[in-house]
């Protein structure tokens, strides 16, 4: 019973939390941040303070939880082949590529752009140019991590479905 | 040079190279 359920559930949170996660990615990649530029760019408009201030501090909040409940029900889900993953012994390399692509991606949320938003929003003491450098390092660590996305998911779906490719 | 991380495009075509190249590992290492 247990052996048919924990998997189910853990499969069930990880798409859940996961889609979160990568939803607000793509969201700061392809909505926010060329928003952002353009509204700072056009003098004559309202400007992106509303969006800094309202919209950017819920979005990191459910981006970085959902980050780590993510990789929590995908290590539930590994189970026995946890270790046999991330030190990518046989057909488990597939899953473990994909594993450890997952994981640097929470270790830079959490590591470096939390830390660095922290600065933007105001919420650690930062001068005005250290937050624009902690701005440019928030950008860049979130464009390495939608870089990252597009192997990391492949790895995960073809651990199930990768016969074309590693059959 | 430019950063290619600094555009949509070059983000989407780094994390396609990547994908080649990790692919190309992972059939060598199964």
């Amino acid at each position: 019973m247990e052996n048919e359920w924990v998997p189910l559930i853990a499969r069930w949170i990880h798409f859940l939390a996961g889609i979160t996660w990568i939803g607000l990615l793509y969201y700061f990649n392809l909505v926010q941040a060329p928003a952002m530029a353009a509204a700072n760019a056009d003098h004559s408009g309202p400007g992106g303070a509303g969006i800094a201030k309202y919209v950017l501090p819920r979005a990191l909040f459910w981006f970085r939880w959902a980050a780590l409940v993510t990789w929590i029900a995908g290590a539930a889900l590994l189970g026995p082949s946890f270790v046999s993953a991330f030190t990518l012994q046989g057909y488990d390399v597939i899953i473990g590529i994909g594993s450890w692509l997952g994981t640097i991606m929470l270790l830079f949320v959490w590591g470096v752009i939390w830390p660095n938003q922290k600065k933007v929003l105001g919420l650690k003491p930062a001068t005005d140019a250290e937050k624009a450098t902690a701005r440019r390092v928030a950008f860049l660590t979130s464009r390495v991590n939608t870089a990252l996305s597009i192997p990391m998911l492949l790895f995960m779906g073809a651990s199930a479905h990768g016969m074309a490719l590693f059959g | 040079m430019k950063n290619p991380l600094d555009s949509i495009a070059g983000t989407i075509i780094s994390g396609l190279v990547l994908t080649v190249i990790l692919a190309v590992i992972a059939n060598a290492l199964i």
